[in-house]
């Protein structure tokens, strides 16, 4: 018998024909060796490694070595971080944390990561304290930079008590004796709070308080058109995306016990929130917008919606364009960057400028009629369908479910 | 007076235009100064406006626009910028027992520390609240006051405090209305003599020229290439969220999503 490998014509024909029945008995995969004619090894580069989530095709040539991950892990969770510890800390840093609706805002995390570069630089070794008033829904909190907690659930600090949270902050000054106070500068309460317990305790203040250089602060000044100079201070309220969140530790977030305070009587009372007519708040502000495109045929409906739903109203370019709704309710980049905490697209395929505008949104819920477009690819939950009959079922059911407390009540 | 009519003080401060740095009114102040004309037109609550600092032309220009929104009259504590205001704008509105003090919350030029309406408070030891877009209810027999504050959002919340009170207006206050120039010469400001002894100096701060804040980049601190490679392959999880092709499903999915975000 030769010792030369013999072609088969009628295989070879096989392997070249895609579309033969029995192509896929030859050309299997690529662990199948195959030799040519010459009887060298075939290679086939066009089916080497796999598609990237980027569409790009990635080779791994480690075979069996290579570490796997599954890609709906977090890369945070695969990385067991060292414990930072503080046994006795030489002094405090105190940061008043906004905790709005009781999770951590970037903003704290930014401030805590701030207060822990000012406790551990230089070689020294001070703690970070951090208060936060009302209850927190934050499960993990060891990973923002917190030494030593004081959680105040007290009933009375709940709503706007800035008194009373005074009081509180002025006996915590007065028994940890903190080397720096920082606050949030932001609109919820830290802006409020450090400039009030500033006052009280006549403390040094740098407001708007954005880069420190060595010693040296810049703060933001005349309406962000300038910067000024400032030694630290006491009270430092810091900016925005000022300082990086910790990152590289898990911290100790001991409890401490809670000061108490003597029988206060606050000179202010909150009396809650005063319901608003949604179609009153600016579009950039609104937490919750239905806005409507170029799908909607039945507009009446749709106002009818918002308002049961208690929804701001906004409205894609092409339902502007068509005078369906005003010039000032257009949500994309031509018009207003929305931030809501829901968005409601109604029949808007989603175009670049309309996602544009909508990316600083948290839940996007869309209803069209086509499930390949763009707006369902972004959205968290989708409904296909006649946006019509998808609005007037969930008519319905608010009405429904408005009947039945109604009628409780 | 009328013992049930109230002293209401605006406090004023010069503005700056962004884009030409021109003195003005202020946007915040002028909104105080708006609240206070409607207090005094609608309740016949005695209004004066003050402003601290030193009289130099172009202030008087910035002033005569708040003079133009209906004012006789803007008393002025001349005081040179070296020396702290607070101490003196204290001593004031003591004087004239003012139990409404109306003001912005931030000048528009200077170090605008916001701290203003705070030492203030202390000094007098009168509460303060900021963010106020509208007083609902002046109660003058109880001396309570009932204020809108506006809170992110766009949301409201209602307030009530006992007078002598300082509030600090927010720029969702309603709009200040026009200042007129015919108006504005025939208003007049009058300056009122301060003594300057007694006031603590103030380090003036050289104000540079705000230098642009880095944007954030998304930090990768990954230690070996597998990390590095998998950052960078990695896309967001959003790929794509629920799907629901039935009607009814769906506005029963969107209803129970709006249930559990607390919006309904």
């Amino acid at each position: 018998m030769s010792q030369h490998r013999r072609r088969d014509p009628r295989v070879l024909k096989i392997i070249r024909n895609r579309l033969h029945p029995l192509h896929g008995q030859y050309v299997d995969s690529s662990t199948i060796k195959q030799f040519g004619p010459s009887g060298l090894l075939r290679k086939f580069p066009h089916r080497v490694g796999t598609i990237a989530a980027n569409g790009r095709r990635r080779i791994n040539r480690l075979g069996g070595h290579a570490p796997s991950f599954s890609m709906s892990q977090p890369l945070e969770a695969l990385v067991n971080l060292p414990l930072h510890q503080v046994k006795q800390p030489e002094f405090y840093i105190l940061v008043v944390l906004d905790c709005v609706a009781g999770r951590l805002t970037e903003h704290d995390k930014d401030c805590l990561g701030f207060a822990q570069m000012l406790a551990n630089r230089k070689g020294q070794a001070g703690a970070v304290l951090a208060v936060i008033f009302g209850e927190s829904k934050d499960t993990d909190l060891t990973l923002f930079g917190i030494d030593r907690l004081l959680h105040i659930t007290d009933d009375a600090v709940q709503g706007y008590q800035p008194e009373l949270c005074c009081e509180y902050l002025s006996q915590i000054i007065a028994q940890f004796n903190p080397k720096h106070i920082i606050f949030p500068d932001s609109i919820f309460a830290g802006a409020d709070l450090g400039r009030r317990i500033a006052a009280k305790l006549a403390l040094s203040v740098a407001t708007s308080a954005w880069k420190l250089v060595e010693d040296e602060l810049t703060c933001r000044a005349s309406q962000g058109l300038s910067d000024i100079k400032s030694p630290l201070t006491d009270v430092i309220l810091l900016l925005e995306q000022a300082y990086e969140p910790t990152s590289e530790y898990r911290y100790e977030t001991l409890l401490l016990d809670i000061p108490k305070i003597a029988m206060y009587k606050s000179s202010l009372q909150d009396d809650g929130l005063v319901e608003v007519d949604p179609s009153q708040i600016p579009l950039a502000e609104a937490g919750f917008i239905i806005a409507g495109g170029n799908g909607i045929t039945d507009w009446p409906l749709f106002h009818r919606t918002a308002e049961l739903l208690g929804a701001t109203k906004g409205a894609s370019r092409v339902a502007v364009d068509d005078g369906f709704m005003a010039r000032d309710r257009q949500v994309g980049a031509t018009g207003t960057w929305v931030s809501a905490q829901v968005y409601i697209a109604v029949g808007i395929s989603g175009a670049i400028q309309h996602l544009q505008g909508i990316s600083r949104c948290e839940k996007v819920i869309a209803i069209n009629i086509d499930d390949s477009c763009d707006m369902i690819k972004r959205a968290d939950l989708s409904v296909i369908g006649d946006s019509q009959a998808i609005l007037a079922e969930l008519n319905q059911l608010c009405l429904q479910t408005k009947k039945v407390v109604d009628d409780v009540a | 007076m009328l013992p049930n009519k109230l002293n209401v003080t605006c406090l004023v401060s010069i503005g700056m235009h962004p884009l030409s740095r021109r003195a003005r009114r202020a946007e915040q102040d002028a909104r105080a100064v708006e609240l206070g004309l409607n207090l005094a037109e609608s309740s016949q609550h005695q209004l004066s406006v003050v402003h601290a600092g030193e009289l130099t032309s172009e202030a008087e220009f910035a002033l005569s626009s708040y003079l133009g929104m209906g004012l006789d009259e803007l008393k002025v504590l001349s005081i040179p910028p070296q020396l702290d205001i607070t101490s003196a704008l204290t001593d004031y509105v003591r004087s004239i027992k003012s139990n409404l003090v109306i003001m912005g919350q931030q000048t528009e030029q200077g170090d605008s520390s916001a701290m203003l309406p705070y030492l203030l408070a202390q000094a007098l030891s009168i509460p303060v609240v900021r963010g106020i877009t509208e007083i609902i209810d002046i109660d003058n027999t109880r001396q309570h006051i009932t204020l809108l504050q506006a809170l992110p959002r766009g949301q409201r919340r209602q307030i009530t405090g006992s007078l002598p009170m300082i509030i600090c207006i927010d720029m969702a206050a309603k709009a200040p209305r026009q200042s007129a120039v015919g108006k504005a010469l025939s208003g007049k400001i009058t300056p009122v003599s301060v003594n300057l002894t007694g006031l603590d100096p103030v380090a003036v701060k050289p104000m540079l020229t705000a230098t642009v804040r880095p944007k954030r980049l998304k930090l990768i601190k990954a230690k070996t290439a597998a990390e590095r490679f998998k950052a960078a392959t990695a896309k967001a999880t959003n790929s794509g969220g629920k799907l629901v092709y039935d009607p009814q499903q769906g506005a029963q999915a969107i209803y129970d999503l709006l249930k559990q975000e607390k919006l309904l």
